[in-house]
Formats: C-alpha cells, structure tokens, sequence
C-alpha cells in the first residue's frame, strides 16, 4: 500500500481536534510557565512580570544543580533496573501458557491501581524495624536482630522500581509475544544453549524496544516526588521534590517554574543522546 | 550402525497422538522426504529428531549413539525453518557465522567459511547485506549455509521451499539435491509436495495420520504403492476393486484378467492402476468397454474419462499413442496383469 502525503487541508481535518487538545493543555501551560520562571519574585508569595535570569542564577548553585545530578541517577539507576527485571520475566511470560500469562498481567495491572501514597507506606511498613522483613529473616536465624531499612537509598529504589515494573512488562510484552519463537530454537540448533540465545537473538533482535522502554521508565521515575520523602533521607529527595516545596511551601513560583523547565530541558537532551546514540549503533 | 534410527517413537499432546510408533532407519548420507497432507505429524517428528520436542516414548539413536535426551544444542546439527527464522538484527555473514562465533571460532576461519559458503550458495560478495534486503529465494539460500556452517552430522529442513514460487522452487529443488549429494550429508526434508520429494529424496516416508505407510525409494512408492493412501496421495490413480473366485481366476468389474493374482485367500482386494497405464483400445475382444465422458486435452498429455459399470477410470496418454476418440463414445481398456498393482487394503 502507498501512503499519500495528504493533499488539501481538508485532509488534515482529523489533527484539529488532538492539535487543539494539545495547545490548550500542553502548549499554553507549558509557554505560561516559562514566562513564569523568568518573573521576578515578590515577599510575601506573588510575582510581578519581568524578564530576570535571577531564577535559573539560583538553580546553578551547587546545591541544586546536586539535586538535579541525583534525580537523573536515581531515575536511570530505576529504568536499569526495571529493564533488567522486567526483561527475563516477560520472555519467560510470553512462553507460558495463555491462562497463567492472564493471571500475571492481572495481577501486575492491579499494582497500577494503588496510589503511589500506598505503595510508599506499604513499603515503609515492610522495611521498618518492628514490622518489616528483617523479622522474618531474624526467625529464620539469617539475621541476629531486627533493624530499619527505611530511609535509605535503596528503599527508595526499591519503592520506585515496584511502582514502574508493571508499565515496564506492559510496554515489553507485546514486542516480545510478537518475536518469532523460532528465532531461538534456530539459535538452540546452531548451537547455542537458552541461556545463550536469549542474549545473542532475544535481547539484539530487541534493541529498539528495550531503549524506548528506558527511556519511558526514565522519565516516568524522574516525575517521582512521594517515594523519595516517604523511604528517603532528604539527600534522596529528587528534584520533583524540590519544585513541589518552592510551588506549594515557599511560594516562590518563578523559582519553581525555572527549575521545571530546566529539568524538562535536560530530560529532552538525555533522551536526544539516547537516540542519536541508538542510531549510530544500527549504522554500524 | 552409521546414520540416524527411530525407534517406536510416541508423541502424545494430551490425549492426542501426533506421532504414532515410528520406526525408521535413515543409513548415513541419505537424502529422506517425509511426505503427508497437513497435520500427519512431518514437524512433530522432525522437531523430535532435533530435540526441540522431547518424545513421549520411544528413542531416538544417531551413529549408533541414543539422543533422545541430548539437548538440541549438543546436537550439531543444522535445521532450516519452514518460516527460515534468519536473525533480522544480523547480516547475511553474520547469520551464516552465528554458529562458528557461538562455538568460539576464530575470527579468520569464521570469515573464511563464511566466503566459502556464499560461494557455495551463489551469493558472493552478499556478507555485509542486512537479510532484510534479500529476496524471498536468497533469504532461502542463507538459511541454507547457515545450517550448513559447521558441517552437520544432520541437516533437517522443513518445508523449505514452501514459500518461493513455482518455477523457484523447481529450481531450488534440483540445486538442494545437488548440494547434498556434493556434501554427502544426511538429509531429512518435510514437505506436502509429491513431486518435490520425488525429484529430491533417495528415500521417500509417506505418513498419514501420525504412522509411516510406507518407506522407499520414489520409483518404487509410485509403482508399488503399499496401500490405497500412497496411491492416492502419489500421484494420480484408479482405485477399483478385484474379485478372484475360488479357482483363483481374477476379475476386475467382471473382466477377466488372466494371470492377475490376489493375495492368497483373499476373495477381494483394491488395486491401482496409473492412468499412464490404461491403454485405450477398440472395444471389444479381452477388454473392459466403457464410455467416454470427458476428454481433457492438455496440449502434452490428454486425460480421457471413461465410464465403466458406474465407475470412473481416467486413462492418459500422449496425443501421438490415442486413437481418436470423442464423448460418448464405445471405447476398450486394454489391462494386463503388470499394470496392476494389489494394495494391502
Ligand atoms: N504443541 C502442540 N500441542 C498440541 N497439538 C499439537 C502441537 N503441535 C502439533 N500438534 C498437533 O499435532 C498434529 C501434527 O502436527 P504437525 O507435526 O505440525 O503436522 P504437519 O507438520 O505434518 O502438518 C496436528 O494435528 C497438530 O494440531
Ligand atoms: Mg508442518
């Protein structure tokens, strides 16, 4: 089949309605907060228009510019991990049978359901010390006493991968039910063993999916800003964290806004390089 | 013994018998079609033989040695998909080394095999392409030398050639033919196409339903059907029904056949007769007599119909070997006992 590139603009009637949803939700609010960010700040809460650089001045100290280095790791170390969890799990998944596939999917999408509020204080609860999954390896005798896990790094990141593991199988699934199963027994004859043939068919016949799915992860983990302060020190506190205090508790929108659009800046930068990066490995 | 053996051989799905007790002994350098309508169990038996289905019972033995066990990967054998599954991430090179590079071989010898099989394959110079730029007969050559590569003890195909077209697959199958016998391995080839396995095979395995009818080479399945399924499922036949009485004197819709002999005891049997065999003559004198209710003239060959006591036999013969002859017509068909053939049932 040839596709037409469409002829008059009564053929591109369809786009007015999406292109009208995404100006007035994305565009105007989106233009409205850069303007914001470059407004100068009043005591007391309010702003008057200006056109001042004071804003994104603050966000170059080295304290906040810190916090954005630990947002993006801590937001790349979660997509990593999901991958690399959500990867073997879903390839096994796709090769069982249909109703033990249903039951897993049901289960994962009813983890989409729980707020993020519950899934922290679900995991704080695990990871504390009077109540938490040390008890259990104490009475299993692996452990000598029963300590705190929460706050700490890794609680966070073990609260978010939770969050983002069922969005990383959704995306996964249908790319991997739809790779030829004989890709592998192909490998499986030519010598190579599962293990084997997962890593040099599977995991390369997939290259382009499993980078979209880092990034989808990536910037769905950098949006994060309940787990990182129910199951983190604040030095864990991401930059989503800050931006909601300087909006909501100090009052200092224009600061806010500037951070905002500086990690909306930085996060299409990131996954510019991650493209251009992807491209540059199918040329070679 | 060298070469591959299948011993009573089960394949069960649930309740379902795919496979159904097969014995079969392949002597080593043989080429062997598996032929059958669709669903008779060719794939199961053939992914058996590859381990990447295990068999319910039975064994498997290669050179003597069992592997009903031994995964597929420890086989060292070369396999090529009805669906071909080329790599689509890899280049033509790059599929076609896939199984020097999991074995560690050397850089230079896996690019050095690599030229060698292209060569071989007649596509030369096609190493860097992405597979995705070959068409459809190319893509089946690279699957070819990819199950080729590291010199195999076994080289099984399924369907191969399914998806080229006609005139291809003609083509492609006198050139895997060659190629076998230049390589001297020993091939298991899983096709629906008659004329496909008796252009290629050495050995031709009709199946139906799960068991082996009969195993031998193609001249002999075509002029020696054991039953009435391999006649029918080769090429085109009359099937029509033979009485003896009790002297032994056989009739075939109440023609004498002198000399013509049934199984001993046997008051009734079904036997074959090629319409290659069926000689039009005038009616009359020590021949069936019929009617003629179509004539098909191919050009080549010209298929005549005939009506005989409610039965249809077709006769065909080139058109320099018939008498002329119209429908409706008062025609004989000349039998004698070697165009015969009694089937077991
Ligand atoms: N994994 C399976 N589960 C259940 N039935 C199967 C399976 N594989 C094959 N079969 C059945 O076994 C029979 C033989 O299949 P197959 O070997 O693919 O036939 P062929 O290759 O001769 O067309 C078919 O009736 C098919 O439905
Ligand atoms: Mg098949």
């Amino acid at each position: 089949m040839r596709r037409e590139p469409p002829q008059t603009f009564a053929d591109y009637s369809p786009l007015l309605f999406p292109a009208a949803m995404l100006t007035i939700f994305f565009v105007v609010p989106f233009g409205t907060m850069i303007a914001v960010s470059f407004f100068q700040r009043q005591q007391g809460g309010f702003y008057t228009p200006a056109f001042v650089f004071d804003n994104y001045a603050r966000f170059l100290s080295a304290f906040f510019g810190g916090v954005l280095g630990f947002s993006m790791m801590m937001a790349i170390a979660v997509a990593i991990c999901c991958v690399l969890l959500a990867l073997p799990f879903t390839y096994l998944l796709t090769r069982m049978a249909r109703r033990v596939q249903i039951v897993w999917l049901v289960a994962l999408l009813s983890i989409l359901s729980l707020s993020e509020v519950i899934i922290g204080f679900a995991w704080s609860t695990l990871f504390s010390r009077t109540a938490g999954i040390t008890n259990i390896l104490v009475a299993l005798g692996l452990m000598s006493e029963a300590k705190a896990l929460t706050p700490s790094f890794a609680a966070v990141l073990t609260g978010m991968v939770y969050q983002a593991f069922p969005y990383t199988v959704l995306v996964l699934f249908p790319a991997l039910v739809r790779l030829d199963p004989t890709l592998t027994e192909a490998a499986r004859t030519l010598g190579a063993s599962p293990l084997k043939a997962f890593f040099t068919v599977v995991v390369p016949a997939l290259r382009n999916t499993i980078v979209a799915t880092l990034i989808m992860v990536f910037i769905f983990a950098l949006g994060s800003y309940l787990l990182p302060q129910l199951l983190g020190r604040p030095q864990h506190w991401t930059l989503s964290v800050l931006i909601t205090d300087q909006a909501i508790y100090q009052s200092n929108m224009p600061f806010a806004a500037a951070m905002a659009v500086f990690l909306v800046l930085v996060t299409l930068g990131l996954v510019a390089l991650t493209v251009i990066a992807g491209r540059k490995g199918e040329a070679a | 013994m060298s070469g591959l053996a299948l011993q009573n051989v089960v394949k069960e799905f649930g309740a379902f018998k795919a496979v159904n007790d097969v014995e079969l002994t392949v002597p080593h350098g043989t080429f062997v079609c598996m032929l059958g309508p669709s669903g008779c169990g060719k794939t199961t038996l053939l992914r058996m033989i590859a381990g990447l289905d295990l068999p319910t019972s039975g064994a498997i033995r290669l050179d003597g040695e069992d592997i009903t066990r031994v995964p597929t990967h420890k086989r060292n054998l070369g396999m090529v998909f009805q669906s071909l599954a080329l790599f689509p991430h890899l280049t033509v090179g790059e599929n076609i080394a896939y199984s020097l590079r999991i074995r560690g071989a050397p850089k230079e010898d896996q690019k050095k095999r690599v030229e060698e099989l292209l060569s071989m394959i007649h596509l030369s110079g096609y190493a860097d392409r992405p597979v995705s730029k070959l068409s459809g007969g190319q893509r089946q050559r690279v699957a070819i030398a990819r199950a080729l590569a590291i010199s195999p003890k076994l080289f099984l195909l399924d369907e191969p050639l399914s998806a080229l077209d006609a005139k291809l697959r003609e083509a492609m199958q006198v050139e895997l033919r060659q190629l076998q016998q230049k390589l001297g391995i020993t091939t298991i080839v899983v096709t629906h196409d008659q004329r496909e396995a008796m252009t290629m095979a050495d050995t031709v395995v009709v199946m139906s339903g799960g068991e082996i009818r009969q195993a031998a080479s193609p001249i002999e399945i075509y002029r020696r059907p054991a039953d009435s399924f391999v006649a029918d499922f080769i090429g085109q036949t009359n099937l029509i029904e033979a009485e003896s009485d009790t002297r032994g004197h056989v009739t075939v819709l109440g023609q004498p056949v002198p000399g013509l002999q049934l199984p001993s005891g046997a008051a009734k049997a079904t036997i074959s007769i090629r319409p290659e065999d069926v000689h039009l003559t005038a009616p009359g004198a020590g021949a069936l007599t019929g009617t003629v209710t179509f004539v098909r003239d191919l050009g080549g060959t010209i298929e005549t119909f005939v009506e005989v006591a409610d039965r249809q036999i077709v006769a065909v013969s080139t058109p320099r070997e018939r008498p002329e002859v119209s429908v409706g017509q008062q025609v004989g068909l000349a039998l004698t006992p070697d165009v015969c053939v009694v089937l077991r049932k």
